[in-house]
């Protein structure tokens, strides 16, 4: 039998702000234990939580750039479950009437256009972290840090419409890419200001009514999501072909072992106890106020990919590869917009480009620097370049001077006049060096004349070195076969 | 002084240089150590603070410096409210050792008009109980008949109040939990509208219930003190922001027209004769100070008791689940698991009052249960309170008696819950409307027993109830000190 997998995603997405959703405390990673808390987030008697606005507002952003229906009236509920991280023992949460529903997110894959369906956003917010002393006799108990309670969260449902674990992946990804752009979150699954938890079923292909699913908890990362998710519908397959049912349960993924691992069955599964939060009163977000949102919503990715290679005509690689972070596509539309006109802006757009994708995103990559903090700035980058289309440095010096911008901060200017980098052009001297080298390398050079094009570039090679790499190699190039095909001297 | 001073009548005396806050708190210390072992209203008193906060109220006024609305008034605060430094217990075990690490919005706004804070008062369990027996460490008495329940459930308030061992004091009503007891001791009592006093700092029972009002000698003082308690707190979201009236400006002393709505059942049967009488007395001085009087239906009354216990106990479970062992307060030693430290700390911390209604209100939301408690409880909720809109367009006040009964003995429903509960069949109504109510005394028992008459009006109209209430308490004497002895 041949089967066909539906993959639905619930993704968790902490929300960018400086403090929690219900108290002034700072929402900062990785602080003290417990020094980011109060009487409010740590749930004390008699305390009130009192929503913080920008989360609103961002959710609604994030609906708005997703097509999805904000509620212009949701309200809070109260999901009830006891567990240490949970101060309150229940969380506060959304559940009838959520901030928003029924958007959808697009993607290619393959060449193929998808477009999966978004069922619900809504708002709660994040529990505390346990610290176990596992092994340990001398600390025999479990220790509690709440500096995370109360870290906004917001929820993206998915309608279960992705069909593989690739697809998933892909969605995941697009997802992530809309949410940077929005500004919303940094959406950095190993640090878990991005989650994710994927229910997974799988049917005969042809059938339309949904299988029995599993939810699938604990994947801490892109790779985690597909290799779960293979394993996963691989599971069922195999169950079913051996003739068993599937059961509705929650399963955790171990990524060391590669397996899902049975955690509650649904007659385990916890009844929430949901009821509307009687301490918050109603978000109210009238037409005017999402309007006004509206306009705060930057170019999305899938506009900007248009508009690269329409107006500089870049390639689709360099156009993803640039577009995958808003804050590289920043520094790259910085560095062509401060240091050429217009006019000349299509012209300068595949090298600066070809800097960006390469040389600039390879060191910030190895270095973990975000390009807006970038120690070489746009307009720096942009003059580097110019020197080399002014033809002043060559390509490859150009990397040396780079690496010293990068460590110095100075200007390409300065660095290749103080380390005399500036480029030969003297037709004189490069005639020199070439009859020097010819002489020297006979064989190359004969090897050539007969007809062998590709003998050149150990001629070029030994020039550019005589030159200590500042000769113009397209000279080179000129001077070393207008001498090659004349007679030997 | 005399202990029989109003709020109002001290905060004057202070303020002028007549009389000095150390002083007052001298003459209520006195009369504390005098009495308090009789009433067992406090949990704790806090006598050290208190006289370091009089001698500093004091300092001020003789350098000549403003002080507040309520200077060197010694009050007494139920112990479901935070203060910071002190315990508050909920006069449960399971926060027995809690020491809040914060002052509620009232108590802070209490320090800024200058009230000496005397103690923190007894209470039914996590404010769940009509007489204050269900309190895990005491059981208060009524000042006027010692054998006899305080009412509940800020019993300590009440009796401290009507025992002049605080000149003012505060509670919170969820049910009925100010007026009942009001009632029973002989003492003002008034519950604010929904959202009027902010909630942060009260240990919450039932969150869309629960509000704070104080105990007072007289409607004047209850004026008073609301005015400083009352107004938007940006920390408790269901705090209405908008702007508090003058009330004790608003206290004229006429009731020339106003229109006092007596809804047909509130009489009924089960309601004392005798409660009957002084309430139907009280309505005949009304109509003789020019007020008129109309019956009125309000006909989804019979369904309150019920939907009350449905509602504040779902709410309850939800709010009481914090008390884990977790963090703070009682914490089991004998707990191998996790599971157990849940079950064995709550299981110790809580009495069974707690204990029954946590059940009922897990069992309420629980799945397969939810449309038929809580959600038809809580389209009931709103039939009552059309009941009162549609009331409210012909009347404006609404009078009714404050409780079935004068104070009954002490055990004498502790063992029947379902009897408990209907002592406040007249005040939960109100609650579920989130309406004022304020209730005063208007006789006494042929045993010597107070009668409260009850006074609701509409939504933020508390002018209109204070001033009803103290042109009535002009043309009557029925504020009266108990005999102890």
């Amino acid at each position: 039998m041949e089967f066909e997998s539906v993959i639905g995603l619930e993704v968790h997405v902490q929300i960018k702000t400086r403090t929690k959703i219900f108290c002034g405390c700072p929402t900062t990673f990785g602080g003290e234990p417990n020094s980011q808390i109060c009487p409010v987030c740590a749930g004390y008697p008699g305390v009130l939580p009192v929503l913080n606005r920008k989360v609103v507002r961002e959710l609604a952003r994030t609906a708005l750039a997703l097509k999805a229906r904000v509620n212009s009236h949701s309200i809070f509920a109260r999901k009830q479950y006891f567990y240490p991280d949970l101060p309150k023992n229940y969380q506060i949460s959304q559940y009838e009437l959520p901030l928003a529903e029924k958007g959808e997110l697009s993607f290619t894959l393959d060449g193929q256009t998808r477009t999966i369906g978004i069922h619900r956003i809504h708002l709660e917010e994040d529990a505390g972290k346990l610290l176990h002393a596992v092994g340990n006799k001398a600390l025999n108990h479990t220790l509690v840090d709440l500096n995370r309670t109360g870290v906004p969260l917001m929820e993206i449902v998915s309608e279960p419409d992705l069909r593989t674990p690739e697809e998933a992946s892909e969605y995941l990804s697009t997802l992530r890419t809309r949410l940077r752009y929005l500004d919303v979150s940094d959406c950095n699954m190993e640090e878990g200001t991005m989650r994710c938890d994927a229910n997974v079923s799988i049917r005969p292909r042809g059938q339309t009514s949904l299988g029995t699913k599993a939810e699938i908890k604990n994947m801490n990362s892109f790779k985690a999501v597909r290799d779960a998710l293979s394993h996963e519908i691989r599971r069922q397959e195999q169950a079913v072909q051996a003739g068993e049912r599937i059961v509705q349960e929650t399963r955790l993924w171990d990524a060391a072992r590669g397996v899902t691992i049975s955690m509650r069955s649904k007659e385990e599964a916890h009844d929430y106890r949901y009821f509307p939060e009687p301490d918050l009163v109603p978000i109210h977000l009238d037409a005017a106020a999402l309007e006004d949102l509206r306009k705060t919503i930057p170019e999305m990715p899938e506009q900007k990919r248009a508009r690269y290679a329409d107006q500089w005509g870049l390639s689709a690689y360099d156009v993803n590869v640039l577009t995958e972070n808003p804050s590289l596509s920043g520094y790259y539309e910085e560095t062509l917009t401060s240091s050429w006109p217009s006019e000349q802006q299509a012209e300068a757009a595949k090298p600066v480009a070809n800097w960006v994708t390469t040389d600039l995103l390879g060191r910030l990559n190895a270095e973990h620097i975000d390009p807006a903090d970038s120690p070489l700035t746009p307009a720096r980058l942009g003059e580097l370049v110019m020197l080399i289309q002014d033809g002043v440095i060559s390509g490859k010096i150009a990397k040396t001077v780079f690496d010293e911008m990068w460590t110095t901060g100075r200007a390409a200017k300065d660095i290749v006049q103080a380390k005399g980098l500036v480029q030969v052009t003297d037709e004189g001297a490069i005639a020199r060096w070439a009859d020097e080298v010819i002489s020297a390398n006979e064989k190359a050079a004969r090897e050539y004349r007969e007809g062998n094009e590709r003998a050149i570039g150990a001629l070029v090679g030994a020039v550019l070195k005589k030159s200590a790499g500042k000769a113009n190699p397209q000279l080179v190039n000129k001077i070393l076969r207008e001498k090659l095909s004349s007679k030997p001297s | 002084m005399s202990v029989t001073w109003t709020a109002r009548n001290i905060a004057d005396h202070v303020r002028a240089k007549k009389l000095s806050a150390q002083a007052v708190l001298q003459s209520f210390l006195e009369r504390q150590e005098k009495w308090e072992p009789k009433i067992q209203s406090f949990l704790v008193r806090t006598r050290d603070q208190a006289l370091v906060q009089a001698r500093q109220i004091d300092e001020r006024v003789t350098r000549g410096e403003p002080v507040g609305p309520l200077a060197g008034v010694p009050i007494a605060i139920k112990d479901n409210m935070c203060v910071q430094g002190l315990k508050t217990t909920c006069a449960s075990k399971i926060l027995e050792s809690f020491v809040a690490p914060y002052d509620a919005t009232v108590i802070r706004r209490l320090r800024e008009a200058d009230a000496v804070l005397v103690g923190k008062t007894n209470m039914d369990e996590f404010a769940m109980g009509s007489s204050t027996e269900n309190s895990a460490f005491q059981t208060t008495r009524n000042p006027w008949n010692t054998d006899c329940i305080p009412g509940g459930s800020s019993g300590g308030s009440a009796a401290a109040v009507a025992a002049r061992l605080a000149a003012a004091a505060l509670g919170s009503d969820t049910g009925g939990s100010i007026r009942q007891p009001a009632a029973c001791c002989g003492v003002v009592g008034l519950k604010p509208t929904y959202g009027l006093v902010s909630r942060y700092g009260l240990v919450a029972f039932a969150s869309s219930l629960d509000q704070i009002g104080p105990f007072t000698w007289n409607v004047g003082d209850a004026a008073l003190i609301l005015q400083v308690i009352a107004g938007h707190d940006p920390l408790d979201s269901t705090s209405v922001d908008r702007p508090v009236p003058h009330y004790t400006n608003a206290l004229t002393g006429s009731v020339k027209g106003l229109r006092i709505g007596l809804p047909d059942e509130y009489f009924v049967k089960g309601l004392d004769p005798e409660v009957e009488r002084a309430v139907l007395e009280s309505v005949r001085v009304f109509e003789s100070l020019g007020a008129t009087v109309q019956k009125i239906s309000l006909p989804h009354t019979e369904y309150a008791v019920a939907v009350y216990y449905i509602l504040a106990p779902s709410e309850a479970s939800a709010n009481l689940a914090r008390y884990d062992g977790v963090r703070y307060g009682h914490r089991s030693g004998n707990a191998k698991n996790l599971l157990e430290q849940y079950e064995l700390s709550r299981q110790e911390g809580f009495g069974s009052e707690v204990k029954r209604r946590i059940m009922l209100g897990t069992y309420a939301l629980s799945a397969g249960y939810y449309d038929a408690y809580y959600l038809k409880a809580q389209k009931v909720r709103t039939l009552i309170q059309r009941d009162f809109d549609s009331a409210f367009k012909q009347v404006d006040v609404i009078l009714t008696p404050t409780a079935p009964t004068p104070a009954f003995r002490l055990g004498e429903k502790s063992g029947d819950p379902l009897q408990m509960y209907l002592s406040d069949i007249f005040t939960i109504s109100c609650n579920m409307a989130g309406l004022p109510g304020l209730s005063m005394p208007c006789g006494f028992s042929s045993a010597g027993l107070p009668i409260g008459l009850q006074l609701m009006g509409r939504p933020f109209e508390e002018e209109t109830v204070l001033n009803a209430a103290h042109s009535y308490e002009q043309a009557t004497s029925w504020v009266r000190e108990p005999t102890l002895s």
